[in-house]
């Protein structure tokens, strides 16, 4: 059984069609690569399945359920985990307080014992913080744990998207282009990476990236879009040879 | 806490507890309000500063928690302190049913509708059909508590102490609620919502209830006031009382637990100082000091200590930034 089925998804704003019937599977533990020119409609793709957006068709199904019965509250509790493609952090918050953020969701204590301060609230917090710490080091961040994320250049702030998104303990990965803003060098380490992370963590990846050289590299399967709908499926060389796929790319250029 | 700013803490609590025995009985009572506001301004903190929900009308919840206390003293004979968190509960209460309608406004618009709360207070509690409770224009008079168990204190000295007592507590629990996950989830609000709500913040909840805890503080620190005071009636509770309180965020520092204290000195005192360099113009005067703060204080004062301590670290350790800078 796939682990997230997107099945006819459309969504319009107003006169604009930003997704148009759209449907595909994702494997358990596979990396899917999601492309398309800018304004395919990948990011509200994204949207949809977080729940941002509603959608005005379709349904996507995510471990057998339908994500449309869960408020936005519930998605990061359910499993499924994001980035965003312009960095959405908690400026005024340091690193570590972001990525301990991120573990809202398997946390529990609320206002009640927290101002009481009950002896499960020190234990949830040290329990939380020793995780967060964990994964700063995973991604090489621990030596910024203590640092406003204001003060972070863009790359970095990807990189403590990933952790805090890491942090909820996700099944599925949603990658909003996590390798925008890197060099050379630093995609080719994202990728390897993204492969470590997959492996430690059993994840399973949705990945948007108009970094071809990575999305073609990482990915088991691809997904194309243009303005809305699916163009063409299937493993990287597959997707990359694909007529209506050179088209687009051709024609965006 | 570090042990620095634990012994700073004792310090401080010492010093209050010394108070009230060296300075007059009218200074006294004057510090006793200080607290009150403290305890006010830290609750608009929680839901302005933290949470970035802007309150133009929390001079309301001030007035009910004052409403609170001295009808159930005037009609029911409830003793004074028992009135203390009936208050606070009754203003949890109207808070986060106020915070729920709330929630579909933002920024400014909010502003306005906490406005339209704050103004139209002492309308309401001038109302003819609760006249025999609120005592309508006259408003109610409080006997003033003496100390209980003997204590060898006055009734004004009394009151201080009863009053710092209930604000230790509520900032103790203040910052136990700030300072964890609940906390995090405040400020994760107010710094990006829908980032907030992707990692599974219940923004809605987390909103309404920062509303009525909010309301809860201010709530206490009504009653309070209106036990130093001895007397409530609607026209203490006009807007301005809201607007003072926003000032006492902003000048203490928003998002500051600290910076509740200076804003409660700053909009207890400085009036006073105003009114004694010129009876003539003293919110002109009022105002000059303001914007002095604002301009030499840009983070507020709390802000301001914050940067000044670092200086000092930076000063006395040099090479400690250089270790932790970003690569
Ligand atoms: N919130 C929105 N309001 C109006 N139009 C939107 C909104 N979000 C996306 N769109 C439109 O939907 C289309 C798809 O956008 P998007 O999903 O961001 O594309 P991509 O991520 O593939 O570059 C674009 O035409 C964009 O302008
Ligand atoms: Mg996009």
């Amino acid at each position: 059984m796939p682990l997230l089925e997107v099945r006819d998804v459309a969504v319009r704003f107003g006169g604009i069609v930003a997704l148009d019937g759209v449907s595909f599977d994702v494997e358990p533990g596979s990396i899917v690569g999601l492309i398309g020119p800018n304004g395919a409609g990948k990011t509200t793709l994204f949207n949809c399945v977080s729940r941002l957006y509603a959608c005005d068709r379709g349904d996507i199904v995510f471990d057998g359920g339908s994500l449309l019965a869960l408020p936005r509250h519930r998605i990061a509790g359910a499993g499924i985990g994001r980035t965003f493609q312009n960095v959405a952090l908690f400026r005024s918050m340091t690193v570590l307080d972001n990525v301990m953020l991120g573990a809202h969701s398997r946390s529990r204590s609320g206002f009640v014992s927290n101002a009481l301060r009950l002896p499960r609230v020190p234990r949830e917090e040290r329990a939380t913080r020793a995780r967060a710490r964990g994964i700063l080091q995973m991604l090489e961040l621990e030596s910024l744990a203590d640092k406003a994320v204001a003060t972070l250049p863009f790359g970095t702030c990807k990189r403590v998207e990933l952790a805090r998104a890491l942090a909820a303990e996700p099944k599925l990965l949603l990658l909003d282009e996590p390798a925008s803003g890197l060099n050379h060098e630093e995609v080719s380490e994202l990728s390897g990476l993204i492969r470590r992370l997959r492996e430690r963590l059993r994840l399973t990846v949705l990945l948007v990236e108009h970094h071809m050289g990575l999305v073609m590299s990482i990915s088991d399967r691809v997904v194309a879009l243009n303005f809305g709908r699916v163009i063409a499926r299937g493993t990287p060389p597959e997707v990359q040879r694909h007529p209506d796929v050179i088209e687009a790319y051709l024609g965006a250029a | 806490m570090t042990k620095k700013t634990l012994i700073a803490l004792l310090l401080l609590v010492a010093v209050a507890s010394i108070v009230p025995f060296v300075v007059s009985n009218y200074r006294t009572f004057q510090f006793t309000l200080v607290l009150v506001y403290a305890i006010a301004l830290l609750g608009l903190n929680i839901l302005t500063g933290y949470n970035g929900q802007v309150s133009l009308g929390h001079g309301a919840f001030y007035a009910i928690g004052a409403y609170c206390a001295a009808v159930l003293m005037d009609k029911a004979g409830v003793p004074y302190w028992a009135t203390v968190p009936a208050a606070g509960a009754v203003c949890l209460v109207v808070g986060f049913l106020f915070g729920l309608p709330a929630l579909r406004l933002e920024g400014l618009y909010l502003a306005l509708a906490t406005f339209a709360l704050g103004v139209s207070m002492p309308q309401l509690l001038k109302y003819k059909a609760l006249e025999e409770w609120t005592g309508g224009v006259q408003g109610i008079v409080i006997a003033k508590p003496d100390a209980p168990w003997g204590l060898p204190l006055n009734s004004d000295q009394w009151l201080y102490f009863f009053t710092l007592g209930v604000a230790l507590a509520m900032f103790l629990l203040g910052w136990n609620l700030l300072r964890g996950r609940v906390g995090r989830a405040l400020v994760a609000i107010r710094d990006h919502h829908i980032a907030a709500e992707a990692m599974g913040v219940h923004n809605a909840l987390y909103k309404s209830l920062a509303f009525g805890v909010s309301a809860m503080y201010t709530g206490v620190a009504g009653a309070l006031g209106a036990i130093a005071v001895q007397f409530v009636a609607p026209d203490s509770f006009s807007i301005f009382l809201s607007i003072l309180l926003l000032v006492g965020i902003v000048i203490g520092g928003l998002a500051s637990i600290s910076g509740a204290l200076y804003g409660a000195l700053f909009i207890q005192f400085v009036p006073n100082l105003a009114d004694e360099i010129s009876k003539a113009a003293p919110w002109a005067i009022f105002g000059i000091f303001m914007i002095l703060f604002v301009y030499l204080m840009p983070t507020g004062v709390a802000g301001a200590l914050r940067m000044l301590s670092e200086r000092q670290k930076r000063h006395n350790f040099p090479a400690a930034k250089n270790e932790e800078e970003v690569p």
